[in-house]
């Protein structure tokens, strides 16, 4: 028996120490900032400073909306493709990891070519006009996380015969998405939201790029003037991360079961 | 009176495969209509183009007089239960039952009352807070049939809705289906390949095969007077004997030496050729039973003890037939290898 869990408690540990050490070494050197004590000096800076607060709610606020959108095309376009056009989901799988395999600086020229002030549909002319395309961009960053999300949820429920019984019962397209399916998914969509909502927070090229005052940018302006704030930021933005990583866990407890986990 | 349930020429094709064959039946108001027929043969099918969910390929359907061949499943106004009960996951009973009346723009305290009557209609009274994994199969399945019924749907259509329960619970669910049906006088559709659960509960049952109807009858005449030798062997059990043509035109057979009148012989046959004769194990007797005017003597091949019947499997030359008796508590049962006489009327043999 001993032998037996020797090896997996090894091979726990070690993983555990690869992640753990560089972070333990950051929030250490957070706390460095007095020369001959620790404290949380670091940390009472980033909160004093009003662009900490500006920049998170902007990113806050951009990926609300980010998330808003993406599961207003990703839950319909899900939906309709299980239901009516099977042939096209390959298609659609290849389609949503695109954003995976085409850097965010190639995405973005190509957004200030297309949407640029001299162009036909100059998103970037205005300050709303750029806030939409940064919005339009993240969904699709996070498309791939997206739509595993909501895919992954529509396979634990027959959609086909709930959609049948919700139609036979006088249901139209919208009540059986927005009555039906979507309760059904909600652990599923949270679980896409908070993933999308890790991604806009921490994203820098395309915000940068866009000359936005987002959270990403305010990091990266910071790492690189500052000794001891950038380690007590990283530490936050963990924190936040690794936050919305547990909200999906505690909020999947309150989501009503499906029928799946009873047969 | 006119039809209620009218379905004309109804043809439907997957492809290059044609699955319904050019359908025609019609049913009044208030009957309870089984669809029988073997796995495949295009029930499901039929069913779902009465709901809307597959568009005929050709054909028309109509319910009241109103032609709903172009209707939307949900400008149809039918209930329907399915097989895997589908209710929905994240509403309790009360709002699974109330749902299409909540679409339909029911108010909420009208709505709860029409759920309550539909709870104790089911059996189910105070389950309306219970969620769906909360409950049995059969009692997902009740609140299943309550949400189909709640909106006064025109129709009521059923898609084995019994197949996936057990054997005590199919029957019990089958005769409360039965009841609620007769009680509010809802024209029913009912799919099934179990051909005992629709001759027990149909005012009229449609033997399907193959996507085409081979017999459209009360249970009592399909079962007694097959049409096709298909609607016998698939509904019932049935006996095959062989026999000898004596003299076609007085239809008059030898059976094992004995001269038989049969009601009716194939066209084609011809003075001593030999003719297949079918009955059900029921028309059989052990020994002689009045009114039978054949016996024929075999050896017992098979026993089998059913509770308040035997059945009993005879060989009789190169054929074996089944037959019933009832048990007798105070005469021991046939054993296997016994001699046996058994008997029967000439009038109740099949020609198919
Ligand atoms: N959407 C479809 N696409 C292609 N073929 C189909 C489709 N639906 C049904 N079929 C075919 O049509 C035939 C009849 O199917 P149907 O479901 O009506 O049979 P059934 O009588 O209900 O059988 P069962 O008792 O197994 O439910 C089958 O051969 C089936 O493969
Ligand atoms: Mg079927």
């Amino acid at each position: 028996m001993k032998t037996n869990k020797f090896w997996p408690w090894l091979i726990f540990i070690l993983g555990a120490a690869y992640f753990i050490i560089p972070l333990l070494a950051t929030f250490i050197f957070s706390l460095r900032m007095r020369r001959d004590a620790l404290s949380f000096d670091a940390y009472v800076s980033v909160f004093s400073d009003p662009k900490f607060f500006a920049t998170f709610g902007y990113s806050l606020v951009v990926g609300v909306f980010t998330i808003i959108v993406g599961v207003l095309v990703v839950v319909p376009a899900v939906y309709f493709v299980r239901l009516r056009m099977p042939w096209l989901k390959p298609i659609m799988e290849f389609t949503t990891l695109l954003p995976l395999m085409i850097p965010a600086l190639v995405l973005v020229y190509g957004y200030i070519r297309l949407y640029g002030s001299s162009s036909l549909i100059p998103f970037t002319g205005s300050v709303l006009g750029t806030d939409i395309l940064l919005t339009c961009a993240y969904v699709m960053l996070a498309l791939p996380y997206m739509y595993r999300a909501v895919d992954n949820g529509m396979r634990t429920i027959d959609i086909g015969t709930l959609t049948e019984a919700a139609q036979i019962a006088g249901a139209n397209q919208v009540q059986i998405i927005g009555q039906i399916i979507l309760p059904n998914i909600l652990v599923a969509i949270l679980s896409g939201a908070f993933l999308t909502f890790a991604i806009v927070i921490g994203e820098f090229t395309i915000a940068s790029l866009l000359a936005r005052p987002a959270f990403g940018p305010y990091l990266v302006g910071i790492g690189t003037n500052r000794a001891y704030e950038p380690a007590a930021l990283a530490i936050i933005s963990f924190v936040i991360t690794w936050g919305a990583m547990g909200m999906i866990n505690v909020l999947g407890r309150f989501a009503p079961r499906t029928s799946a986990r009873n047969t | 009176m006119a039809a209620f349930l009218e379905v004309n020429n109804l043809v439907k094709s997957f492809g290059s495969n044609t699955v319904v064959k050019g359908v025609n039946f019609a049913f009044d108001k208030g009957e309870f209509i089984s669809l029988l027929g073997p796995s495949g043969c295009g029930k499901t099918t039929i069913l779902r183009m009465i709901a809307g969910f597959e568009n005929p390929t050709s054909g028309s359907i109509k319910v009241d007089g109103q032609d709903i061949t172009g209707l939307k499943p949900n400008q149809r106004q039918l209930g329907m239960v399915f097989q895997a009960y589908a209710l929905f996951p994240n509403l309790n009973v009360g709002d699974n039952i109330g749902f299409g009346l909540k679409i339909a723009g029911m108010p909420a305290d009208e709505r709860r009352a029409r759920v309550d009557e539909m709870l104790k209609l089911i059996g189910l009274p105070g389950f309306e807070k219970r969620y769906p994994y909360e409950m049995s199969g059969g009692q997902q399945q009740r609140v299943a049939l309550a949400r189909a019924i709640a909106p006064r749907p025109r129709m009521l259509l059923l898609d084995e809705p019994l197949s996936a329960l057990d054997a005590k619970i199919r029957v019990s669910l089958r005769e409360e289906i039965r009841a609620i049906q007769l009680d509010l006088g809802i024209t029913t559709v009912f799919v099934t390949h179990d051909q005992e659960e629709a001759l027990s509960i149909s005012d009229r049952i449609v033997v399907m095969n193959a996507g085409n109807i081979d017999q459209l009858g009360a249970p009592h005449e399909i079962y007694n007077k097959p049409a096709t030798r298909f609607v016998a062997t698939f509904v019932g059990h049935l006996n095959t004997i062989e026999a000898t043509v004596l003299d076609a035109a007085a239809k008059t057979v030898s059976i094992d030496g004995q001269t038989a009148t049969v009601p009716a012989l194939p066209t084609t046959a011809n003075n001593g050729s030999a003719v297949s004769l079918t009955l059900r194990p029921e028309v059989l007797a052990v020994g002689a039973r009045e009114g039978s005017d054949i016996t024929l003597t075999g050896t017992i091949a098979d026993v089998t003890f059913l509770g308040s019947v035997i059945r009993l499997r005879v060989q009789l030359g190169q054929n074996v037939v089944s037959l019933d008796t009832f048990n007798d508590q105070r005469t021991a049962p046939p054993a296997r290898g016994e001699p046996v006489t058994i008997s029967l009327a000439s009038k109740d043999l099949l020609v198919l």
